[in-house]
């Protein structure tokens, strides 16, 4: 396939601060491309980057196959969503949409044509007459990627346009954008703080954080092979156990807990330095609540239950392993077999070595961009 | 309850009464005095045109009268002009910090009064001023000329003396212009003469017309600049009321004249709030 | 174009160029002003004569400073009374339209306030005229029916003062309004909660709240009266105010003495300005 657009070792600066660093990776044509990252780690430099709003201190920027080293924003096969997605208010909303096309000279009933059909790939085609105050949230949302879609650019980035929305109406968002883009085809960059907008929405994504990408990949990857640390709290919700490692008599790495729970893990880690501090991640799903004896590669936890959070699909319990202050979060299916669990009692989970990731302990800060 | 009632009544009554004794004493009775006035033959108060007609027999009153209103509307357009770009400058180029140092920087001449700010010009204009000394010292003239008292001088000093009142709202509604927006029509692929025309005057009328109907205002009723700077050519029409008034001693005549000047101004600024859908309310805000 | 988008080199520049000589233009006259009031010549013009401090201190025979200027510093006074009074009265008037409009409801509360705005677009010239002519008609009522002279209704102090206000409280009434309008009245409610009557919540709560924006209209109120020329001229007597009587003297020609009383009073109000505008008080009408 493809590749709509490359970005290669692109790097920018603000004064002492790198607010992107080194960064590379490629879109393929037709894809839904989200960077993940929380507020300040660079996602919105880069995007003005590639919209051209920003010169890139070093790096390429690809459209195509074609270089935009020195080309205008305005005069580049790309057009962006703003975050706010500044929609003319002194324009009505056909007035809006076939702006970038009198601006490059269009004129006559051709642009009419092209407005009327757009409104109707987005699914509000009696709306060209109305204002802008008139519009919904929604709405609003699919004229602003309409004024952009109608200069059929090679890729549309969008600029966290779900954020001003309303939580309901946000999730009704995600599907409905994820099904404009796989109707019109145009390859999407979508950039988020929003973890489940990312994983939902997008064919991939790149994680990003203090002004690099961590990690790439589908969402599934992300979410089940984390690369670092940082992807596997950022990614999904994720229980942190806070071991340090040693190695046993047959070379296994054993990650200690609190002191007295030894896990074996099934990856082999550097343990030379014995308080090195380590983070082992469990996903509350994987848990197993009074997993029964006998398993194979399997680490069994003793807890208290602190609380049974009843949230019917998604419900679970917060437990506290014995000997310890901290919480963990273990998932409760609702197949009523465990509703014999109460507060306060004393049960066993577990989970199978295979699901668990273990990292270096890595204390990530955030920035304020620029 | 009734206790209480009778609180509030108090309490609303010590604010209500001063403001409609300063209403009432202070305008509504003066102008309706002066519209009887104007209706009014001098010593014998008997009701007559006379005023009225003077004014449209007279070329020299209603050819000044259509002088003011006619060079009121061009300052007020040059102001509007230069006041634009002035304010796109200081809220949307110029960098935060330095930004809110240019605006103390716009705002504090004036404060200073009118009195001073013409005076300052006229010593730099006059024959015997600071700009002719320099222009003859370097060559540029062979002899000192008059830059004083005539219509241009006289245009400069209002939109001079009348700019802050445009700059003020009009850097007020560039404020709020969303930077995105000029972001977005240019990703589209508006030229800046695109971007003015379509986003930021259409997005700035709001605050023009506030400013335009300030500076209108102030400049049909000024009367210290067409009086220093424009000389005996320039003839202003608040001149010829502080004739008939304080030097013909007809107060009738003046009180006519008041009037229509007043007209004219409402007249003006309906217009402009009709054509803006807008109401005085907003403006004075 | 703005802050975030490229723009060329060239752009920039004109853009800045632009600027700069606006800011030429605005300081000019101020500065050429000042500087003059140190010139040791008969006249505010050059060439350099050379520097002194006589336009301030000087005692004849041939050079009147400022300080021994006695017509000068009368009109001084004079104005520093009336400024006094009309701060007063306006501050008082101000805050209670603020007060009426922003809390009370009564029938035609909008005609009203329609009226206190209408003085903002009434020309100065008019305020002046209309107000000495109904002062007048009374006078001359009250001669007429009770034998008694009304001093006090013709032109003078009490009717200077009487003009100013009348369009110097609505310019406080709307500096207090915005405050007033942000006012969060469950504080109000908090305190009669605990127990407070109206006039205790009126005085420990509301107007503490209020107070820097009657400060800041107060001296508003006492720097535009302080410079108001187009309203005085009609209203006043024997007792010039100082632009009244800084128009004459500039009109007819006179020494750097004018300079030097601009220079104190540039110095002044830019303090005054900063001060104000520091403090965040961006409202300068």
């Amino acid at each position: 396939m493809d590749k709509a657009l490359s970005v290669q070792n692109i790097t920018k600066r603000f004064g002492d601060f790198t607010a992107v660093n080194q960064v590379s990776f490629d879109v393929e044509d037709g894809k839904f491309f989200s960077i993940l990252g929380p507020s300040g780690c660079g996602k919105t430099t880069l995007l003005r980057m590639i919209a051209g709003f920003y010169k890139p201190d070093s790096g390429t920027i690809l459209f195509n196959g074609k270089n935009m080293d020195g080309v205008a924003p305005n005069k580049r096969p790309v057009n962006l969503v703003f975050q706010n997605l500044a929609l003319f208010p002194m324009m009505n909303v056909h007035e809006n949409i076939a702006f970038g096309l009198r601006r490059r000279g269009e004129k006559g009933p051709g642009v009419d044509k092209k407005v009327r059909e757009l409104l109707e790939r987005v699914g509000l085609p009696e709306s060209g007459k109305k204002q802008i105050s008139q519009l919904s949230g929604g709405q609003k949302q699919r004229i602003a990627i309409a004024r952009c879609l109608i200069m059929e650019p090679t890729v549309l980035l969008l600029d966290e346009p779900l954020g001003a929305l309303d939580a309901k109406l946000r999730e009704h968002m995600k599907v409905e954008l994820k099904n404009l883009q796989s109707q019109v085809g145009t390859t999407f960059v979508y950039i988020t703080h929003d973890q489940s907008e990312a994983m939902v929405m997008s064919d991939m994504v790149a994680v990003m954080n203090n002004g690099h990408f961590e990690q790439i990949g589908t969402p599934q990857e992300l979410y089940h092979k984390p690369k670092s640390s940082f992807v596997a709290q950022f990614v999904g919700n994720n229980n942190k156990l806070r071991v340090k490692l040693h190695a046993d008599s047959s070379g296994n790495t054993i990650a200690r807990y609190a002191d007295q729970y030894d896990f074996k893990l099934a990856q082999k880690l550097e343990t030379a330095n014995e308080n090195e501090e380590y983070d082992l991640f469990i996903r509350p799903e994987a848990v197993i609540i009074n997993p029964g004896d006998g398993r194979e590669n399997f680490h069994i936890l003793p807890v208290d239950v602190t609380s049974i959070l009843f949230d019917g699909g998604n419900s679970r319990l917060l437990v506290q392993p014995l000997g310890t202050e901290e919480e963990l979060v273990v998932a409760l299916p609702q197949t009523r077999e465990y509703d014999y669990i109460r507060s306060k009692d004393r049960i066993q989970i577990g989970w199978d070595m295979n699901k668990t990731v273990c990292f270096k302990r890595s204390d990530w800060k955030l920035y304020d961009e620029e | 309850m009734m206790k209480n009632r009778r609180h509030i009544k108090w309490g609303f009554l010590f604010f209500f009464l001063p403001v409609v004794l300063w209403l009432f004493l202070l305008i509504v009775l003066p102008h309706l005095e002066l519209l009887r006035l104007s209706f009014t033959k001098a010593n014998t108060g008997k009701f007559t045109l006379d005023n009225y007609l003077a004014f449209f027999n007279e070329p020299i009153y209603w050819l000044t009268f259509v002088r003011t209103a006619g060079y009121s509307i061009i300052v007020t357009f040059i102001v509007m002009v230069i006041s634009l770009p002035v304010s796109f400058y200081i809220s949307k180029i110029v960098k935060e910090r330095i930004s809110g140092a240019l605006m103390i920087l716009i705002l504090v001449p004036f404060w200073v009064s009118e009195l001073i700010r013409v005076y300052g010009w006229m010593i730099l204009l006059r024959e015997s001023g600071i700009l002719n000394h320099f222009f003859v010292s370097i060559g540029l003239f062979k002899e000192p000329v008059e830059m004083l008292y005539n219509d241009i001088t006289m245009i400069m000093g209002l939109v001079y003396t009348s700019m802050l009142f445009m700059v003020v709202p009009v850097i007020g509604v560039m404020d709020d212009l969303d930077n995105s927006l000029i972001e977005a029509a240019y990703d589209l692929g508006a030229s800046k003469t695109a971007i003015w025309r379509t986003i930021i005057i259409p997005h700035c009328a709001s605050g023009l017309v506030n400013g335009g109907i300030i500076v209108f205002m102030l400049v049909l009723g000024s009367y210290l600049t067409p009086n220093l700077m424009g000389g005996k050519n320039s003839l202003w029409f608040t001149e010829q009321i502080y004739n008939q008034i304080i030097l013909y001693f007809n107060w009738n005549q003046g009180a006519a004249f008041g009037f229509l000047l007043l007209a004219l101004s409402s007249l003006i600024i309906w217009v402009l709030l009709k054509l803006t859908k807008q109401n005085l309310k907003e403006v004075v805000k | 174009m703005i802050r975030s988008l490229p723009s060329s080199k060239r752009y920039r520049g004109g853009f800045t160029l632009f600027i700069v000589l606006y800011f030429i233009f605005l300081f000019a006259p101020l500065v050429v002003t000042m500087v003059l009031a140190f010139n040791d010549s008969m006249y505010p013009s050059l060439p350099w004569q050379g520097f002194t401090l006589d336009w301030f201190f000087g005692n004849g025979p041939e050079k009147y400073g400022i300080f021994h200027d006695q017509t000068n510093l009368r009109s001084l006074y004079t104005s520093f009374k009336v400024a006094l009074a009309v701060m007063i009265v306006s501050t008082f008037l101000g805050t209670c339209a603020a007060f009426l409009f922003e809390q009370e409801n009564f029938r035609f509360k909008n005609a009203l306030y329609f009226l206190m705005i209408a003085p903002l677009v009434i020309p100065g010239v008019i305020l002046g005229i209309s107000i000495l002519m109904f002062s007048n008609t009374i006078g001359l009522f009250i001669e007429n029916h009770m034998n008694v002279y009304a001093s006090f209704l013709g032109p003078g102090f009490p009717l200077v003062v009487l003009g100013q206000s009348s369009f110097i409280s609505t310019i406080v009434a709307l500096v207090v309004s915005a405050r007033l309008k942000k006012f969060d009245h469950t504080l109000e409610e908090a305190a009669y909660n605990l127990g407070a009557n109206k006039a205790e919540v009126l005085w420990f709560i509301t107007l503490k709240y209020l107070r820097p924006s009657i400060i800041g209209g107060a001296a508003m109120a006492f720097l535009m009266s302080f410079e108001n020329f187009n309203t005085t001229i009609f209203l006043v007597g024997s007792q010039a105010t100082l632009p009244i009587n800084m128009y004459m003297q500039v009109r007819d020609g006179s020494t750097p003495v004018i300079n030097a009383i601009s220079f104190l009073l540039i110095l002044g109000t830019s303090i005054f300005a900063v001060i104000n505008l520091s403090k965040g008080n961006k409202k300068i009408l």
